[in-house]
This record gives structure tokens, sequence and C-alpha cells, in this order.
């Protein structure tokens, strides 16, 4: 929009600002609260602290086993996003580059997986991990393993779409010369399709990353005392008699921090791959 | 949406000789795809479809915990568990309409507010300021953060004698007689829709704002020397541009917040209070707190029906909307 007239100007000033208030209110109370004694955050709310302290930011290690959830939460979501990313370049490639029987069906059936209630299979999903375990003897409930499984499957629809938008948008000149090179299909996919659609497939590993790391349903039922991960395991400050109120503000910090820094510097790629692909 | 409407023209990828590769038959070139997607299939038969099946099957039964070892062998009680689902004079059904009214109001609140500041953040920030990319940064943040992160803040916020929301409404301006409520009663409500809106409006913003970079600059500069000030250009140009966008976004949004666990869950613990009782939850504590896993699938497949409804009636209107306005 060239020329901006002044009264827009205003508007835009006026909006943002107030909407930078906005999101910055909770991210200033977590902040500063992290940093208060215990004083500070247990009577009547201060928006400055009387004195700064770093002691929460040790305390919080030993008041809930926050390194064994941390560490929980890395393994689930790590293993979730790579097995994710993995299986969704393989079925985008198959529907951008292949015509076949059940093609659509395939992607209208994916899809609508985004749209089941969690709460609905939650409970079946339960009890055939039980089963599973009972009759194989793979523990699926209450490990990792079972937790990594339901998660890559959420990241999964959205990862296919998306990367399909994606894959549609790399030239098929590409894959024609790789094949009069000599390529097979998994040649061009390795060789061609994935180098091309790193920004994409990044986008796609943040999301998958992200949904594991954020989700709360499953893993409240999911897990047991040596497999809960972060989004369970804070609340373990919460739910006490006593709420160390500036201790839960500063486990908050410290699992968002990693996660909030990746994001924001992939983000233009989330950017671009929506750009590319879904959005169009 | 377009790739799944409008199917590029098919052209296989076949390979021309195969020359340093060994020759394959024909079925093995037409098993292909089906191999590529095999592992995503298995894993959705596995997690979603399977899991969505015995949960249908479960609500035709009397699963309570005598036969939660034995799923198999709890017996068929037809129309049982959707009969106490429905009957709305009886708690179980007053309850759980309830419920679904509260959701109904908050979906509608919180998907329209999301839009609404995501749109108009979008379109602010179309054109380059100073400090636009800080702001953006900024603006993504809560989308990013952990729901149980930012939301176990929201909690500390709220809370009756140490937060600040009373801090700043009683002690400062002093707008309140008594310290009001938050995370109890009344009030829980518009907790719940701050606290989603706040979450939720950076992905609103984000899809929107990579929708935007796909609308050419020539339309505005044509725009702006026909004389179309700025209000008419976004009315003109960027609106119908975002149309098809806006229909995914509409419904994912909608999906999203109609099935909120996180939120309410993290924010009121595993009972939330009446006025907030969204239905996730409320199907959450009626099987796993109450222990009748039927009369809980039984709700969950009338959630799934209800979803599907209005998604379909959603799709045929809103397409046939987009149609009307292309011709």
């Amino acid at each position: 929009m060239p020329s901006i007239p002044a009264w827009f100007r205003w508007a835009r000033r006026v909006f943002l600002t107030l909407l930078a208030g906005f999101v910055l209110l909770p991210l200033y109370v977590m902040a500063s609260s992290s940093l208060k004694p215990l004083q500070d955050v247990a009577g009547q709310f201060r928006w400055l602290p009387s004195g700064l302290t770093i002691r929460p930011y040790i305390d919080i290690w030993d008041t809930v086993p926050l390194a064994r959830y941390f560490v929980n939460s890395l393994i689930v979501a790590g293993a979730a996003t790579v097995c994710s990313v993995t299986v969704a370049v393989f079925a985008a490639y198959a529907v951008s580059r292949y015509r076949f029987r059940g093609r659509r069906i395939f992607t209208v059936t994916v899809l609508s997986t985004q749209m089941f209630p969690g709460i609905l299979f939650l409970l079946p999903l339960f009890l055939i991990y039980v089963n599973i375990g009972n009759l194989t003897g793979i523990a699926l409930y209450g490990s990792r393993g079972g937790l990594i499984l339901t998660y890559l499957t959420f990241s999964l629809p959205f990862s296919i779409w998306m990367l399909i938008g994606y894959f549609e948008s790399i030239p098929r000149a590409l894959d024609e010369a790789a094949a009069v090179d000599g390529c097979g299909p998994i040649g061009t996919l390795a060789r061609i399709v994935v180098p091309a659609a790193v920004p994409g497939i990044v986008a796609v590993a943040v999301y998958a990353f992200m949904t594991a790391w954020g989700e709360v349903l499953f893993a409240s039922i999911m897990t047991n005392d040596v497999t809960r991960t972060l989004s369970v395991g804070l609340q373990g400050y919460a739910t006490q008699n006593d709420v160390y109120w500036n201790q839960v503000m500063a486990a908050s910090l410290v699992v968002s921090v990693p996660i909030v820094a990746g994001f924001l510097l992939l983000q233009r790629y989330l950017i671009a791959g929506l750009t590319a692909g879904a959005v169009k | 949406m377009t790739l799944l409407t409008e199917a590029t023209p098919g052209r296989r990828a076949t390979r021309p000789g195969g020359r340093s590769l060994p020759p394959r038959g024909r079925l093995g070139r037409a098993a292909l795809p089906y191999l590529l997607l095999l592992p995503a299939v298995l894993l959705e038969l596995l997690v979603h479809l399977v899991p969505m099946v015995m949960g249908i099957l479960m609500s035709f039964k009397e699963l309570t915990q005598f036969y939660i070892r034995d799923w198999a062998s709890a017996p068929w009680t037809g129309l049982d568990n959707y009969r106490l689902a429905v009957d709305f004079n009886a708690p179980v059904g007053r309850d759980l309409l309830h419920s679904f009214w509260v959701t109904c109001v908050f979906s509608v609140l919180a998907v329209g507010l999301c839009w609404l500041i995501g749109v108009t953040a979008a379109i602010f920030m179309q054109e380059g300021f100073r400090g636009r990319g800080l702001l953006r940064a900024l603006f993504l943040t809560p989308y990013a953060l952990p729901v149980y992160a930012a939301v176990i803040t929201w909690a500390f916020m709220f809370q009756r004698d140490n937060g600040l929301v009373n801090h700043v409404l009683h002690d400062q301006l002093g707008l309140t007689a008594e310290r009001p409520f938050w995370l109890l009663g009344g009030n829980s409500f518009a907790a719940l829709v701050i606290v989603a809106v706040w979450k939720t409006w950076p992905f609103a913003f984000l899809v929107v704002m990579a929708a935007l970079q796909n609308i050419p600059r020539e339309l505005y500069e044509a725009a702006a020397i026909d004389g179309a000030g700025v209000w008419q250009q976004i009315r003109k140009i960027t609106m119908p541009s975002l149309r098809p966008i806006n229909q995914v976004l509409v419904l994912v949004l909608f999906l999203w917040t109609f099935n909120d666990f996180n939120n309410p869950y993290v924010l009121f613990g595993k009972s939330a209070p009446e006025a907030a009782d969204l239905i996730s939850i409320h199907i959450y504590q009626s099987s796993f707190v109450t222990w009748n896993f039927g009369a809980g699938s039984a709700m969950s497949v009338l959630l799934l029906a209800f979803l599907l409804l209005v998604t379909t009636v959603y799709l045929l209107v809103t397409s046939r909307g987009r149609r009307a306005a292309r011709a």
C-alpha cells in the first residue's frame, strides 16, 4: 500500500501498542516473578520485586524432579518429530508425484482425523496400548514409546498436508532431469525433492516438536512417575498446598525458552512454508 | 485447500528406461505409492481410526470399572448410554447440555476474537515500519509457548489474593469493592476466553500474514492509481484475497477451540467451574473421574457427530458462497 494516510498510521500505532501490551503482560509476570523472593509472590502482587534473587532457579530442580521431566519431554518430542517428518515426507511425495487409486480418500481421511475430539480415542487408545502390552510384552502404556507413537500421529495430518503443497511447488522438470540421469523414485526424493523442500520440512518439524512438547491430555493418562513429561510434571508445583509461585514461574520460563527460541529462529521457514504450500 | 479440490494435471513420474537400476515390473511401480503411504496409513489406523471405531462400540456397552480390564466382555446395553446422555431432565443430561452451550458460546467468542485480532494485526503489519520484525516475534511468542507454561502464568495472574488482575482492578483502580474470584464461579468463563484468545490469536496472525504475502503488490498500486483509499484497498483487494484461507482458518480455529482440553485443564484442574465447563473436560470428568466409560464414550460420539455436521454444513455453505462470489 503506497502512500499511507495519517489516520491509518495512528490507528496502527494505537492498535499494535495495545496488542503488544496484552501479549507482553503475562510474559513480564513470568519473567519478573521468577526472580522474586517468596514473600513477594505470596502476598499482594507487586509490579517490581523487592529484591532480585536467582534462588527459584536453583530450587525448581529439587521441588519436583524437573530434570527428569525435561529429559523425558526432549526424548518424546524429539523422537516424535523425527518419525513424524519422515513418515510425512514419504506420504506427501506419494500424493504429490503419483496418481493412484485411493489418493483422494487418503488425503481427506488423514485431514479429517484433525477433527476427532482427542477425548473420543483417549480411552480406547489407552486400552489398546494396555492390551498390546499384555499380549506381546511391548510396553506402550506408561512408556515413552507409547507417547511418541501417539504424538507423531497428532502432527502427521498437518505435516502431510503442508508438505503436499510444498512438493507441488517444486517444478517437475527437476524430477524428470533426475530420472534422465538415472535416479529412481527414492533417489529423486532424496536428492531432488527433499533438498528443495528444506524450508517446508523445517516448518513441519517445528510444528511437530511444538505439538509434542505442549500436549497435556494424553500425557496426563499415558505416563507414570518415571516417564512423566513437563506438561504434566509442571503441575506438580501448582497442586501442592503451598504454591511457590516464583518457582512455578521460573520453571515455566525454563521449559519455554528452548521452544520459543527455536520457534522464533525458524519462524521465517514456517511462514515461507505456509506461503508456498498451505495458504496458496 | 486448492490441492484437495483441484487436482493438478496428472503427470506420472515415470522413469524412461531406468538405466542404472535393475528393471522392475509394472507391478512394482504401481505398488510404490502405496508403499510410501504405508507407514502413515498404519499409524493413522492404530492411533486414530481403530480407537475411534472402538470408542463407538464402547458407547453401546455398560463399561464401568468392573469391565475395564476386559472391555470386550462388558455387556451390550443398546442405546442406554445415549439415553442417559440426552435425557435433559436428569442431572447427567442437563449437565451435558449446559456444558455444550458453554462450549458453543466459548468457541464463537474465542474464534471471533482470535480471527479479528489476527487479521487486523496482519493487515497493519503488511507494510514495513521500524521494529516490525521485533513486533512480529513478540506476537508469535504466545503461540510458541507451551500451553501449560502460558496457562499457569495466567492462573497466577488470576489468583484472588496475590494475582496481578485483582491487584490492578481492586488495589490500584478501586473498581471492585471485594477481590473477585476469577478461577471460581461466573468470572471463570471470562478468564477462560481471555487465556484462549491470548494463546491462539497468533495462529490466525501467522496464517493470514503468510497469505498476505501471496497478494501481488501491483494490485494495490493499480488500485491506488485509480484513487482507492486504504480502507477501500483492504475491502476490495485484501479481504477477497483472504477468503479461501479464511474458510479453512475459521474452521480449524473452531475445531480446536471446541475440542480444547489443555487450556481449561491447566487453568482449573480436573474439575472446571460450572460456568467454564467445556465439553472435553466434562467428558473427561464423566469417564475418568466417575469411571463410567460407556457414558463418556457416548458423549464423545455425540460430540464427534455434532462436529461432523457443523463441518459439513460449513463447507457446503462457504464453498457455495465462494463459487457465487467468483461467478
